[in-house]
């Protein structure tokens, strides 16, 4: 006790004091202040929020408006649900390089997943709307490929054609090509219908139905899909195939009759 | 077998005799007749070795298409039709589909490469010239044809018997009048089946993919949803009929973006009902755009607009798509206030 009196006046025995007394005062506050968890769970969700709004206003506020109310540029995004940020900025739809053309076309995403998280939690703090959905929503586990075909040709088909190769719409627009496509963003555009596609809320198209489409697009488009006609020529049906018989059939029978009547069947001293 | 093969001897001299009799032009005769170039001989028509390699090789080439049948037909007995293999450059492939392909291909082919190699090196290849000669028959000819209908007029007694002539022209007459009877089995005409479809007053509109009825908070703006008539099931016998002509896609827009008044007086809080079926041919059609609300046609790009009535805007289609008076029921859900108003699909001959 004498040894430690006699250091009391030690240039460095301020420090030591100040720093047993934070250490104490921390581990007083952890054992006595647990209730303040949630407020500090909240205070997380709008420090994101905070973020999501930083990064809109620097990449997204020019079209959509400071406030996402939109503008003449582009739409309002109150209520359009943290699902519709996630599909258009992860699959780098969003932020568009400009409003014109017939409509907006995939590019390379430049926002991490964790940006586009914050972006989506700002915009679904605009207003109620369809959330992310989750793996076991999207997943293969316990999905039905032929009753997903079976939807598939109902609902989809007739745009993004029968194995989801995509096709063509009006003045420049298309369907996009459903190959390789992550299956949460699949999940996300049937939800949320981007652009000119029509929305399939849970209301008409329930998750399971969601599920087995996704799954039914994964079997037929995978790279261990087994096709029993072999060479698929884009799988666009008729058109490529009757070009391909047209060029290649048709061409090779014209060689052989060419090859057969320049060959002289008559003996010649040569 | 080039010529290189054949002993020196046996083949033919440069300019060997001159076939068939060739005037040469001369002042009096600017355009005589050249005649036929010399005939030339094939290797087989010289050497009986080479005549006998090419009867050979035909007779592979019908071996082979023999084989290849038979190779058919065992891949058709032996081969599950779920297996598959993979084929460069093909890719993976059924074998079963690989193998009856390849297999019939090849009979094929060589029976036409056999027919190829037998007429070009061992059947006749003497050019034979045809003279041409007047289509007219020689006057004895014409006499004497006119001389037997005369006579044979005469021996029928055809124009004495005036009773069996007649009565032979009326059977005659009426023969054909069978076949004519028979187009008959082209109708009955389909009376009112074109105007009328499933739906009428109070019945409900079923979604395709939930197989419930819906109700008007299901369908969301900018959605897509197609339905059928309650009581309408796929295992029905009548169910394609039926579809074929009650095919609905429902699909709710902003009231204050419907143009068409009566457009939206038939819809129920901006959910509009319209045929599935294209006005030109009939096709499926529901390639809807929810921003700008136009449906498109895959099969001739015929373009209708639904926020106006289904207006046409582009295309062949002569007329709007049919509308579906829709309201709610007691029970909360939606239904059908009466059939469609005009028949649904390509118009026809008696649609007026």
């Amino acid at each position: 006790m004498k040894k430690l009196s006699a250091r009391r006046r030690h240039p460095l025995a301020a420090v030591v004091v100040l720093l047993f007394a934070l250490a104490a005062t921390g581990g007083l506050y952890a054992a006595f202040a647990p209730a303040g968890k949630a407020q500090a769970d909240e205070t997380a969700q709008s420090l994101t929020i905070e973020e999501g709004k930083r990064l809109y206003s620097v990449g997204c506020a020019s079209c959509h408006g400071t406030g996402g109310q939109g503008s003449s540029d582009g739409p309002s995004l109150v209520g359009v649900g943290a699902a519709a940020v996630d599909f258009q900025v992860g699959t780098g739809r969003m932020p568009a390089a400009t409003s014109q053309g017939a409509q907006v076309p995939k590019k390379k995403n430049i926002y991490t997943q964790a940006e586009i998280d914050q972006l989506a939690a700002y915009i679904a703090s605009l207003g109620a709307g369809p959330e992310v959905p989750t793996k076991a929503q999207y997943g293969p586990e316990g999905a039905d490929i032929a009753k997903g075909g079976d939807l598939f040709r109902t609902n989809c088909a007739q745009c993004h054609n029968f194995t989801g190769k995509g096709g063509a719409l009006t003045k420049g627009k298309f369907a996009p090509n459903l190959e390789g496509v992550d299956p949460k963003h699949i999940y996300e555009a049937m939800q949320t219908g981007p652009q000119n596609m029509p929305s399939f809320p849970d209301t008409t198209l329930s998750e399971k139905n969601k599920k087995d489409i996704i799954a039914y697009l994964d079997a037929v488009n995978s790279s261990d899909t087994e096709n029993p006609g072999g060479l698929s020529l884009g799988g666009l049906g008729p058109v490529s195939e009757g070009l391909f018989a047209w060029i290649f059939g048709l061409g090779a029978l014209v060689a052989v009759a060419v090859w057969v009547a320049a060959r002289t069947a008559k003996a010649k001293r040569s | 077998m080039s010529s290189q093969d054949i002993p020196e001897e046996n083949l033919p001299a440069e300019h060997a005799g001159q076939p068939g009799a060739v005037s040469v032009a001369d002042e009096k005769d600017p355009f005589a007749d050249p005649g036929l170039p010399p005939h030339e001989h094939r290797i087989q028509d010289i050497d009986e070795q080479a005549a006998k390699r090419s009867e050979r090789t035909v007779a592979l080439l019908f071996t082979l298409s023999m084989l290849a049948t038979v190779g058919f037909i065992a891949a058709f007995v032996a081969i599950p039709h779920d297996r598959s293999i993979f084929v460069f450059p093909i890719g993976h492939v059924s074998a079963l589909n690989f193998a009856l392909g390849l297999t019939l291909g090849a009979a094929l082919f060589c029976i036409g490469a056999g027919a190829v190699h037998w007429a070009r090196t061992l059947m006749s290849d003497a050019e034979i010239a045809d003279e041409r000669h007047p289509i007219e028959a020689s006057p004895e000819v014409r006499e004497k044809v006119h001389a037997d209908f005369k006579q044979g007029a005469k021996e029928s007694v055809l124009g004495r018997r005036k009773l069996i002539r007649n009565t032979m022209f009326g059977a005659l007459t009426l023969v054909p009048l069978s076949g004519v009877v028979l187009l008959r089995d082209l109708g009955p005409l389909p009376e009112s089946k074109l105007r009328h479809t499933l739906w009428k007053n109070g019945t409900l509109l079923v979604n395709m993919n939930t197989n419930e009825p819906l109700r008007p908070s299901d369908v969301a703006v900018g959605s897509l949803t197609f339905a059928k008539p309650e009581g309408l099931e796929e295992h029905d016998e009548e169910f394609q009929t039926e579809i074929a002509k009650a095919a609905l896609m429902i699909v709710r827009i902003q009231p204050d973006n419907i143009k068409d008044r009566r457009e939206l007086e038939w819809s129920h809080e901006g959910i509009v009902a319209y045929s599935k079926i294209c006005t030109h041919v009939g096709c499926p059609i529901s390639l809807y755009e929810q921003q700008t609300h136009h449906v498109l046609c895959p099969c001739h790009q015929s373009t209708f607009d639904l926020s106006d009535g289904a207006r046409v805007i582009f295309g062949p289609a002569g007329h709007a798509l049919p509308q579906l008076r829709i309201g709610v029921s007691d029970e909360g859900y939606l239904q059908a206030l009466g059939d469609f108003a005009e028949p649904v699909g390509p118009a026809f001959w008696e649609r007026g």
